[in-house]
């Protein structure tokens, strides 16, 4: 699904992201825990082909592409998906229109007409049920003066609706109460398949208690400093992140 | 100013003065003559005029435009003036600065209530109107509202009784056709306390060099409630002024909704004097494409306690269109407990585009709430990132913002027939593509 390969990242000709190496296959779901500051929204954001960010060398292979080559949007529309980590606020344009707009957008790419208004309303609402959220949500504008845990709902929601092929989920926990983070775990792992693959990056191993993952990897300064099952993630809640960062300069 | 161009216009006066409505009273011949001496000595206004210092008439200056003697609707295409007809409302419509029987769609009106072409007013109350004429508009503020006193060939009156809800909107259609040519035209609205109505303004053309020049004066009762709507779509080598001025009395309520499309050069003046907890909120979205100029200069006084005014006016320039904003507030002396809140946000297009924002607050009271905000900006790129990670491409995705800046004002209109209207206007001036209409 995606192979990254030595993959370096510079953000104001600072160097941000040392050298990634990370292969994920479809049906997987890798966690990425780092501590703050240590590049895991940089990795999403390079992924997703946010401008600003300065690839230095190596390579991101998405189904067989370049997927540094593509643009933001033909990443969308070929199946990655960014849930953010700060979703934006888009104060005009609803939440039902942007869900449209994108789904269609998938449709015209892969050469399907647009969907009918009623499949549409019909798969929007069930989804809605799916997340416990309010369907009045959907007529509002997207994420304006929602609540932290309503934005990070509303991606989720998102996820679901656009059925994506490799889910990048960047902090997806935060600002969740406990409940809310149940509904968004039991959404995430309805959408579980052989075919899509997730990355979830996290700070804390909360979320993990709820969605498993197959793969554990720690990032430090910039580099993915160790490996493991789930175990680790469990490990590194008991040692803290010092740790494997001691680690790392020990190495 | 310049005072030849002054006095082609006096001596172009004389020949059509016997043609003006009204001419048989003496009140209105005096006043007329008044404002065309005034305008004699002062002209067009001037950029040395701080109330005029972005906006330059010289355009108007260097051509004379002629006021058509009758109505000449030889050339006009029924169906583009009847696409302008809002559904379900009363229509009063000028055609060069007169009024159309034939176009005009005002059976079933209530009978208490008076909507009819100003010149009927003049024939059949001329003491109606001679009562409201000149109160709210000063003929010395500039030169636009002297010439229009002195030129007005014709008009709407609006009057509704006391206690009466009107539950459908009147609108005046204003159209102008043929190059050089000028419609002057006058307008009264007055709601009696605790009256409600709606009204529309709406100003067309064919494709050509025309002047308008309007003015309505609007006097909402105590307790009434009154809600202006001005739409202007100009021809675009048009030039426009359309000045609203409006006297409030206690607890009156007045919002006016202003959108400003066309035109080469086009003013707005919208001067709102509030009394005693008079409430009023004015909105407003200008568009300015290619080399067209656009001014909204808008004055609220708070003249008395407890009085609540809000004000929005979004921009949105491209091109090398230039969009100006002016907006005085002032709080008299006695004005305690106002509570007022005025913003202005321009979002530019293209680097020749220009905003100039000037907010005015002037302050007599102290024990008053008063705020606010202006902005110059372009599209957030975080939100353009926004929108492509969920498979909009860019231009779609610039597009649409831009449709959501602009579309926030045009969600305020709950008559549907004109806010179809407008929303059509505003798609036909930025690209469509990225805005499915079939989607909102
Ligand atoms: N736009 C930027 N300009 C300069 N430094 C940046 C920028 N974005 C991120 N950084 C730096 O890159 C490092 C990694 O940031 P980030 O990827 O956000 O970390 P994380 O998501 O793991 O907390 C931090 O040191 C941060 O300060
Ligand atoms: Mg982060």
């Amino acid at each position: 699904m995606l192979s990254i390969k030595d993959l370096t990242v510079n953000v104001n000709d600072k160097q941000i992201l040392k050298g990634i190496n990370l292969e994920i296959k479809a049906g997987e779901i890798h966690a990425i825990m780092g501590p703050n500051g240590s590049g895991k929204s940089t990795l999403s954001h390079v992924l997703s082909g946010k401008a600003g960010y300065t690839v230095t060398g190596g390579t991101a292979t998405y189904q067989g592409k370049d997927l540094l080559e593509m643009a933001p949007e033909i990443r969308a529309r070929e199946g990655v998906f960014l849930a953010f980590q700060y979703p934006v606020e888009i104060p005009g344009v609803s939440n039902i229109y942007l869900l449209k707009a994108a789904l269609n957008s998938i449709r015209k790419h892969n050469g399907q007409p647009e969907v009918d208004a009623m499949d549409f309303l019909t798969l929007v609402k069930e989804k809605v049920r799916l997340l416990e959220m309010d369907e009045k949500f959907l007529y509002r504008a997207v994420n304006e003066g929602f609540s932290g845990g309503e934005k990070k709902r509303n991606e989720i929601l998102q996820m679901a609706i656009l059925e994506p092929k490799l889910c990048i989920m960047d902090e997806t926990d935060s600002g969740l109460d406990i409940d809310a983070l149940k509904i968004v775990a039991e959404g995430v792992n309805s959408l579980r398949s052989p075919e899509r693959s997730f990355v979830m990056v996290t700070h804390y191993q909360r979320l993990l208690d709820y969605i498993k993952p197959d793969f554990v990897h720690v990032l430090a300064h910039g580099q993915i400093v160790k490996s493991g099952g789930p175990e680790l993630a469990l490990e590194l809640e008991e040692k803290g992140y010092n740790w494997v960062e001691d680690n790392q300069a020990a190495a | 100013m310049n005072t030849a161009i002054a006095s082609r216009y006096t001596a172009e006066y004389q020949t059509i003065a016997s043609s003006l409505p009204g001419q048989t009273l003496p009140w209105l011949r005096a006043l007329r003559a008044e404002a065309l001496a005034q305008f004699a000595e002062q002209g067009f206004p001037s950029p040395r005029e701080e109330e005029w210092r972005y906006t330059n008439v010289s355009g108007i200056e260097k051509k004379l435009f002629a006021p058509s003697a009758d109505i000449t609707v030889g050339d006009i295409n029924t169906d583009w003036l009847k696409s302008y007809q809002i559904e379900n409302a009363w229509v009063l419509v000028l055609v060069n600065g007169h009024f159309s029987a034939e176009f005009s769609v005002l059976t079933d009106l209530p009978e208490a209530v008076s909507v009819m072409s100003m010149a009927d007013a003049l024939a059949k109350q001329p003491a109606q109107v001679e009562k409201y004429l000149g109160l709210a508009a000063s003929q010395s503020e500039h030169g636009f509202i002297a010439f229009n006193t002195a030129w007005f060939s014709d008009g709407l009156f609006v009057h509704v009784p006391s206690k009466l809800v009107l539950d459908r909107p009147i609108q005046l259609l204003h159209i102008v056709t043929g190059d050089d040519a000028m419609a002057t035209t006058r307008n009264i609205i007055i709601a009696d306390e605790m009256a409600e109505a709606k009204v529309i303004e709406t100003f067309v053309g064919n494709d050509s060099a025309y002047l308008t020049a309007s003015v309505t004066e609007v006097f909402v009762g105590q307790n009434a409630d009154l809600t202006l709507y001005k739409m202007q779509s100009e021809s675009e080598k048009a030039y426009h002024f359309g000045g609203s001025y409006i006297k409030q009395a206690r607890d009156a309520r007045f919002t006016h909704h202003n959108f400003a499309f066309g035109g080469l050069l086009a003013r707005s003046d919208i001067h709102a004097d509030l009394d005693h907890a008079s409430e009023c909120e004015l909105n407003g979205l200008y568009l300015g494409i290619k080399r067209q100029h656009i001014d909204n200069h808008t004055r609220i006084n708070h003249l008395k306690p407890y009085a609540i005014s809000r004000e929005l006016y979004k921009g949105v320039l491209d091109d090398r269109a230039r969009g100006v904003f002016q907006g005085r507030v002032i709080v008299a002396i006695d004005a305690q407990k106002t509570d007022s809140q005025m913003n202005n946000r321009n979002l530019l297009l293209s680097d020749d585009a220009e905003a100039d924002t000037k907010p005015q607050l002037e302050i007599y009271a102290d024990d008053v709430k008063c705020g606010h905000g202006v902005t110059v900006g372009q599209l957030d790129e975080k939100s353009i990132f926004y929108l492509q990670s969920r498979c909009v491409d860019e231009e779609t995705a610039r597009n649409m913002l831009t449709f959501a800046f602009a579309n926030e004002m045009v969600d305020k209109v709950k008559i549907r027939g004109l806010h179809d209207m407008i929303l059509e206007q505003l798609l036909t001036r930025f690209p469509q593509e990225g805005v499915n209409k079939e989607w909102l």
